[in-house]
Formats: structure tokens, sequence, C-alpha cells
């Protein structure tokens, strides 16, 4: 399961410009199937503008995009929806009036032929997913959102990834502003979600959380990609140097994992 | 925290729906500011007390039909006013489109004029010109990102300058259309009343019933049997003695027309709000607007299509006003028209804030709404009184749902 030749998602020379701003320059980054793939870097290194071109926020000026091999353009959120490509914003995008059903199937609602929603599969799926998931802290799935903690909401927006048979997940700061319980409960279920096959890309300032959740890390700067390390032959220091001063002298593995 | 839960969680789960602990979800919900219906209830309780002790003729059929009519045309506004509170938006347009409509109406159907349309033609024109109005609003609010207070203040002041305008020469036009003025003014045979009510009471059972068996077989929660039940008993036995009452009325004993209008509408406009995928996406849009638009959802749109209800419920009690007078003047869509459809609203629960609310209450605010300006007017007290009694309510039912706010951000744990 861990030497897939083909990474489900691909981006080759990437870049991305916001008038005289430079903000992706010829970035190479790639993520398997039933991988956790970390992506750190320091502020304006480039971590979100990369979300936003695979998400169709942010088209790309340059370079290409390969999802299971075959090249694609993402030209806008709908498109990469299409190809199962899910975005967890940090600002989750939930709404706190609506119940954890109403919100995992919102925009996507299934209903009859006259638009009449069809609540009893729907709350079905819900608790169906919520349990693969192993999330066992929501009590029901009828309470609105605004009354659960931030790691349920953030449980919630994941599952709903997990719900629309997604391929690959993107999760931007998950853990940010989490406490030590629920960090701990975010962290289990992003492993859950690579254990399910799919391929998880977790944007991360905290070096600990992505230590222990990733198995490969890479590392933006200014733009560009300064290297991919397997978790196992590197440590928590020389992630931070290739952070803050770019690659060392010697090129690290980029494709040796 | 994920290993001893299942066996928990499973027994929570099957106790959920007894009775006590219903009534203990509740009074937990109560105090972490969601406070549903309670104080509507109370409130309509105090307000009957209160004026049945200052007159028996508060009470009396004649009188209970006679707040039919009184409350139905900002009741009706007030429907509409509840989806543009959902999304988060203000109309402040409404009460002179309701003018302007009152005006159409009465033009559509002017004998000897080349737009002398029968009745129902007439309503429907009218019904369509609201729509119109709220196309042209939403559209600039949600196109263009004007803010909805200043396109529906400016819209207030345009459709105010249409009336003078339309009637500045004779200054009141008469309707002589039995259909126009039946729509406030005719009763029901006692027969058909029952008829409706049994109707109402059958497709309430059959909702509920509904529900219950796809949950069932489904295998989800069902909710406590014996409380849907009671809940499909009491509001059906809230239909029959309102027919009750109504077919005892002297000299014209029966249901108004007008009480069914509103009461189609409200149950219409629960069923959009509630049951459908356009009802939800209005919820989200007020919740989380980006959220909405991030999943998908075409939130221009709902916005659009939600001033155009508003447009038109606007016009409907515009037609509901005109009817009721027989005729139109300067004076349409002026008074406190606008601020009683929005205090309707916001007394019957609906959250300035967006999000939050029910259709039904628009029925409940606007049956509070009426019952002051009706148990006023039998006092004989001044318009003085009747401004501060619905000004201190509003501020009540707005402080309520700021609190109730509050209170719900505090507890979300």
């Amino acid at each position: 399961m861990s030497e897939t030749p083909t990474p489900i998602l691909e981006l080759r020379g990437v870049t991305k410009r916001f008038g005289s701003v430079q903000a992706l320059n010829e970035v190479d980054f790639e993520v398997r199937n039933g991988e956790v793939m970390a992506l750190v870097g320091d502020n304006g290194a480039g971590k979100s503008t990369l979300i936003k071109s695979v998400a169709g926020i942010h088209p790309i000026d340059e370079g290409q995009i390969f999802f299971d091999g075959k090249p694609v353009k993402i030209a806008g959120p709908k498109e990469a929806a299409k190809l199962g490509i899910e975005v967890v914003y940090q600002d989750l995008a939930l709404c706190d009036n609506l119940d954890v059903v109403q919100n995992m199937f919102l925009g996507r609602e299934l209903h009859d032929p006259f638009f009449r929603l069809r609540e009893a599969p729907m709350e079905q799926r819900t608790a169906e997913t919520l349990k693969s998931l192993s999330v066992t802290t929501i009590r029901s799935v009828r309470q609105p959102v605004a009354t659960l903690s931030g790691g349920q909401r953030q449980s919630v927006a994941v599952a709903r990834a997990v719900l629309w048979n997604n391929r690959v997940v993107f999760l931007d700061e998950p853990t940010a502003a989490l406490g030590v319980a629920q960090t701990r409960q975010v962290l289990d279920l992003v492993k859950r979600l690579s254990e399910q096959g799919l391929a998880v890309v977790i944007v991360s300032h905290n070096l600990v959380d992505v230590f222990e959740v990733a198995d490969r890390i890479t590392v933006l700067r200014l733009g560009r990609n300064v290297g991919v390390y397997d978790k196992d032959q590197t440590n928590q220091q020389e992630i931070v140097e290739a952070i803050t001063f770019g690659a060392p002298a010697a090129e690290p593995s980029g494709a040796a994992a | 925290m994920s290993t001893a839960a299942p066996a928990e969680v499973q027994a929570a789960a099957e106790d959920q729906d007894s009775l006590l602990s219903i009534v203990r979800a509740r009074w937990v919900a109560i105090r972490s500011g969601d406070v549903g219906s309670l104080p509507v209830i109370v409130g309509i309780i105090a307000i009957s007390l209160f004026y049945s002790s200052k007159t028996d003729i508060f009470f009396s059929a004649v009188n209970f039909q006679n707040l039919i009519g009184q409350m139905a045309g900002v009741t009706a506004i007030a429907v509409g006013v509840v989806f543009v509170l959902l999304i988060g938006e203000i109309d402040l347009s409404i009460g002179f489109v309701s003018g302007v409509a009152s005006v159409a109406v009465a033009e559509f159907q002017m004998t000897g004029s080349s737009h002398d349309y029968p009745g129902l033609i007439a309503i429907a024109f009218t019904l369509l010109l609201g729509a119109a109005i709220g196309l042209a609003q939403g559209s600039i609010i949600a196109l263009i990102g004007v803010p909805s207070f200043v396109v529906t203040l400016a819209g207030l002041l345009i459709a105010q300058g249409a009336i003078l305008q339309l009637l500045g020469t004779q200054g009141v036009i008469g309707i002589e259309d039995t259909q126009i003025n039946d729509v406030a003014n005719y009763v029901l045979s006692p027969t058909t009343g029952w008829i409706v009510a049994g109707v109402f009471t059958a497709g309430l059972a059959a909702a509920t019933i509904g529900t219950y068996v796809s949950r069932r077989r489904a295998g989800l929660r069902t909710g406590n049997f014996v409380l849907a039940i009671a809940r499909v008993v009491f509001f059906g036995g809230l239909a029959f003695a309102a027919v009750h009452v109504c077919n005892g009325a002297q000299p014209r004993p029966g249901v108004p027309l007008v009480g069914l209008i509103i009461l189609f509408m409200v149950v219409l406009g629960s069923y959009v709000a509630g049951r459908t995928t356009f009802g939800r996406h209005v919820y989200s849009v007020g919740g989380n607007a980006e959220a909405a638009r991030r999943s998908g959802i075409n939130v221009r749109l709902i916005r659009i299509f939600v001033f155009m209800i508003s447009g038109a419920t606007a016009a409907m009690g515009g037609i509901i006003f005109a009817s009721r007078l027989n005729s139109v003047q300067l004076t349409a869509g002026g008074g406190t028209i606008l601020l009683d459809a929005i205090s309707a609203a916001v007394i019957g629960g609906v959250s300035l804030f967006g999000g939050r609310g029910r259709v039904s209450g628009a029925l409940f605010g606007g049956l509070i709404i009426g019952m002051i300006s009706n148990g006023n007017d039998l006092l004989g007290y001044s318009d003085a009184v009747k401004y501060i009694t619905t000004g201190a309510i509003l501020l009540a039912a707005v402080t309520l749902d700021t609190v109730a706010r509050r209170r719900q951000a505090a507890t979300g744990r």
C-alpha cells in the first residue's frame, strides 16, 4: 500500500502570480492514496495559494496538474469537487444554525423530484459516516453545530469530506484553534482517513502534530518547494531549517521514499 | 474518549425519547437560550386574560371573527418578512409595496377603463407585480451588493411616490369587483368551515405519521409517539375550536375566507422553509453565507428569490387591505403596516440576526399584534397606548432574541 507508483494528485512546475507577487514558483507536489502528506512552511510560503489552486479558487498560471495520472484543468471549485478533491478550510465552512446532518449534506441534499428533502436517508448516512470514523463524542446528529466543541466541529467538517467519497482531502490548519484533547481527536481522525485509503494533505504550523500523523513532509519556502522529506528519515530540526533557510547543501530525498 | 462511549451512548439514545427526558432536554434547551415558542404562548395567554378582564366583547365570537380580518393583512406580509429575516436581510419597502399592490388591484379591476380585468386576474397580476418589485430590489442587493437596508429604504420612498402619483388626481379608487372584495369579507359556510378544519387536521396527522413511519423504517430515532399525536390533537383541536367559535358568530356565522388564506400561506411557507432544499438553503445563507457559497449553493439566487417572496406576500397583504376597505386611498401602505409586519415576525421568534425562526412565527406574532390593536380599539384607548404597548412588546421580543443568541454562544461547548 505504501509504494503506489502513480500519485493520486500531482503538481508539476506550478506557477501562480498575483500581479508582481510570485506566490508559487515552479512548485512540484504530490500525494498518494492512503498517505498523509504534510505541507509546511512559514507565513507567505505559498501553502494557502497551493490549496486554493488545487481547489479551483485561484486557477494556476503555468504548470500541470495530474489527477490519477491524467492531466486535468481545475478552473473552479465545482471541478475540484467533481474530481474528488475536498478542502476543509481553517475557518470551518459550517453553518452554526444547522444541525450535523444538515451541515453534512449542505448544498448536496438528498431530495425527491419535487425538491422535498429526504431526511431519513441523510440522517442514516451521517450516522454511518461518523461511526466509520469513530466519532463517538457527538451525542445527537440532530443537534445544531453551534452546540458542538471545536474538535467536534472539525470532526463534522472532516466527516463531510469523507461522506462524498472524496479521493484527496486537504485540511488547512485543522488543529490550530483546538485544545489538547480535541487535537488528539482530530489527529486520530486524520489517521483513520488515510487508513480508509484517502490521500490526506494536512497544512500545519505545529511540527509535533505533523510528525505524529504525516508519512511525508513537503516544505515550501517563498513560493518554492525546497524538499520532500520522509518522516522516518528526518527530524524536527531539519524541517525547521528547511522552513527558515531553505534546502541544505545536499538535495533532500525527493522521490527516494 | 473513543473507547468507553458506545454502550453509554446507546443507553442514552434509548431513553432520550421518554417523556421525562424530553421535558428535561427541553428545560436544558430553554436555559441555554433556545426558548422556542414559550414566550409567544405566554404572551397570547397574558394578552387574552388582560383584555378579557376589561371587556366581555373581547372573548366573543364576533370579535374573534373580526380579529381574523384585522390581523390578516399584516400576517400575510409577515410571512415574507420571515424569509427575509432568515437570510439575515431586511425589507423596509413591504409597507408601501403593499400600498402599491392595493392601488394596483383597484386599478386592474376599474370598471370603464381599458384594464377592466376580472377579480382573480387582477389579483394574479398584482401578485406578479409584487414579485417583480422584489426581483428588482433583490437583484440590486444580491448582484451588486448594495445593503438591503438602503435598497429597500429607497424602494419604500419610490413606492410611496408611486402611490401618490397614481392616486394623485382622484385620491381614492373604489373596488366594485366582488371577487376582490370577497378576499377579506367573505365568510365560509359553517359546513365548509368544518371540512377545512377536518382537512387541516388530517393533513397534519398524515405528515406526522409519514415522518414517523419513514424514520422508523430507516431505523432512526422516532421521537415520542404519544407526544407527536398530542401535537396533532392540540393543533387539530385548535382548528376545530376556531371553526366552532366563528360558526357561532352573529350576524354572519362562519370562518372568514381571509383566515383560510393566511393559514394556507403559513402552511405553504412552513413547508417550503422546513421541507425543501430551497428552504434549507435559505437557512444556510442566514447562518453562514460563506459556508453556503463554498458548499456550492447559489447564494445570490437564493437572496433574489427571497426578496421576490417578500414582494409577493406584501402584495397579498395589500390586496387584503384594499379588499377589507372595498377601496384604496392615499394612505395605503402607510401607518404602522411596515413596523407591524416586522414586529410580527420578530415577536413570533424569528431572529433579526438571520438563520433562526419559523414561518409559523408570522402567524403567532401577527395574532399578538392583532390582539393588542383589537383590544385597545375595544377599550377605546388612543393610538398612543397602542403604539406604546406594541413598541414595548417588540423591544421585549428583540431583547429576548439577543439574550438567547448570547446564551447560545456561551453554552456552545
